[in-house]
């Protein structure tokens, strides 16, 4: 929450919010699996203003060499936001936010994939965020891990989350920019969808301990629709293939 | 202790501390709710604007804060700037390396800062010299002295007895009389480890290097949740998630009564 103030009236006399949302009511979602020639895997998600792409290389060796782990791969994901994705022009590099961010989303993504199986090595997966419009480490971690399955790397489940947060008093899905600027809260929430295993989980602002169990729940009830958007985008890239292949 | 010596060891007393878990116990005989013992010293550092050294077992962490004018940010032009950084210096741990702050010290100065923040702790909006031009920079820095586990705990502690005990230099800048920094609220942060199926609080180092995940959380003194941040690769169930919530409320309230207003 950056805390600004405003005059704007985010939610209406009809219970509508700023883009004429209803407060459990996501915003349009776009996935995309195989977007990219050189990759290994990748995928590409709109979601709202959203526009991100996530691509995967590996297992390859690990550089620098010190980083190997004889026992696992090392799963490195980096969150990166191009200078022009943003209102004010960001410098570009990595910033403290993106170095949390992408920990916490190597975190996410670590606890599905099988790194047993690739002693050594390094799955590298790249985040690229190309336009920002609040929720970007959720939609940058949703497309991660199409583009990891997409790359035909092992995995439990693939993982998905969606953020929730307070919206004057209001505990309202998926947060967009204004409501994210000028907000009162913001719960990003991500999970194993088979499990319901919780593997990111972050919130600031203020919120009662009621809220953030509202929040939470409404929070994984959407990424469970978001799950299916997720298994259909690799459906249709194989199915294609498969369709070729016949023909 | 090399990596290889180090995972033997740890993965001996895994088993034992796992064990005990089951049992019941830990590994030094606290209950699960339970923190080490807190020692604070206040003002450690004279020439910082205000300090607190914290001891929790036998993690040492010292934080300072220093205070001084500066431009205010352009989107937030009648309030006053906080800022926190952690440093995890070399001394503190055989795992610990020189050089800029990585990702671990990082994530320990954004989750401290966001308690701070989001609890609006400081009343930055009384921090103003002159609107949209002049306003106090407070910067937070945390250096770590020992590292024996629970980094976040001590520096949240550490950080916001700091702060309360904070003076602005104001002559020193020819801005008047100095004054106390104006404090809102006292946010008290607590973290769990999760080792198997347990949860424990105030975890040890023995505990940190097993565990397989983390989970902080800020609250303050009526009960309003302002930062929670999950860690590490492990998972959490939704009800171990609320679980957690509801015992850092309470045990937050007797850390702010013992250990941040004691002495007012």
């Amino acid at each position: 929450m950056s805390g600004m103030k405003t005059d704007l009236k985010l939610i209406d006399e009809n219970g509508k919010r700023i883009d004429g949302r209803g407060f459990d009511e996501l915003r349009p979602i776009k996935i995309e699996a195989g977007v990219l020639e050189r990759a290994d895997g990748s995928a590409y998600i709109e979601w709202g203003g959203n526009k991100i792409i996530a691509a995967v290389y590996g297992p390859r060796e690990v550089y620098p060499k010190h980083m190997q782990d004889p026992s696992k791969a090392v799963l490195r994901a980096r969150y990166n936001m191009a200078a022009f994705s943003v209102d004010e022009r960001k410098k570009p590099g990595p910033d403290r936010r993106s170095i949390e961010l992408s920990m916490v989303i190597s975190n996410a993504l670590s606890s599905v994939v099988f790194l047993e199986q690739f002693p050594r090595t390094a799955i590298d997966v790249f985040i690229e965020v190309l336009q920002a419009d609040a929720g970007t480490r959720i939609a940058g971690l949703t497309a991660a891990s199409v583009a990891l399955a997409d790359a035909g790397i092992p995995m439990k489940d693939l993982i998905v989350g969606c953020a929730a947060g307070k919206v004057e008093n209001t505990i309202v899905l998926d947060l967009n920019k204004e409501e994210d600027n000028f907000g009162q809260a913001d719960l990003p929430v991500a999970i194993i969808p088979r499990t319901k295993d919780v593997v990111l989980f972050q919130m600031d602002g203020d919120m009662t301990q009621e809220e953030i169990d509202k929040a939470m729940d409404m929070a994984i009830n959407a990424a469970m629709k978001i799950y299916d958007l997720q298994k259909d985008a690799l459906k249709r890239k194989y199915f294609s293939i498969v369709q070729e292949d016949e023909q | 202790m090399s990596k290889f010596t180090e995972s033997v060891v740890s993965e001996i007393k895994k088993d034992y501390i796992q064990k005990l878990l089951s049992q019941g116990s830990r590994l030094d005989g606290r209950a699960y709710d339970e923190f080490r013992k807190i020692e604070i010293v206040k003002n450690f550092v004279p020439r910082a604007c205000g300090s607190a050294l914290v001891k929790i077992g036998n993690t040492q962490v010292l934080v300072g804060v220093k205070i001084e004018p500066g431009e205010p940010f352009p989107d937030t032009p009648d309030t006053g700037v906080l800022s926190t950084n952690a440093e995890l210096v070399p001394l503190a741990s055989p795992t610990f390396e020189a050089g800029p702050p990585g990702e671990e010290a990082i994530e320990l100065a954004r989750v401290v800062d966001r308690g701070i923040r989001e609890s609006k702790a400081v009343d930055l909006e009384k921090l103003v010299i002159k609107p949209g031009e002049l306003v106090w920079v407070v910067f937070v820095d945390i250096h770590v002295l020992d590292y024996d586990g629970n980094l976040f705990d001590a520096s949240a502690l550490g950080s916001i007895i700091a702060l309360k005990n904070s003076i602005i230099p104001a002559s020193k800048f020819n801005q008047g009389d100095d004054f106390p920094l104006p404090m809102n609220h006292y946010p008290a942060t607590v973290t769990f480890a999760k080792i198997g199926d347990n949860m424990v609080v105030d975890p040890n180092l023995d505990e940190e290097n097993i565990a397989h995940a983390r989970i902080t959380i800020s609250s303050d003194e009526s009960g309003r949740i302002h930062a929670i941040q999950k860690g590490l690769e492990g998972t959490f169930k939704i009800e171990e998630i609320k679980n957690a919530i509801s015992m850092a409320i309470s045990i937050g309230n007797k850390l702010r009564d013992e250990y941040i207003l004691k002495g007012d």
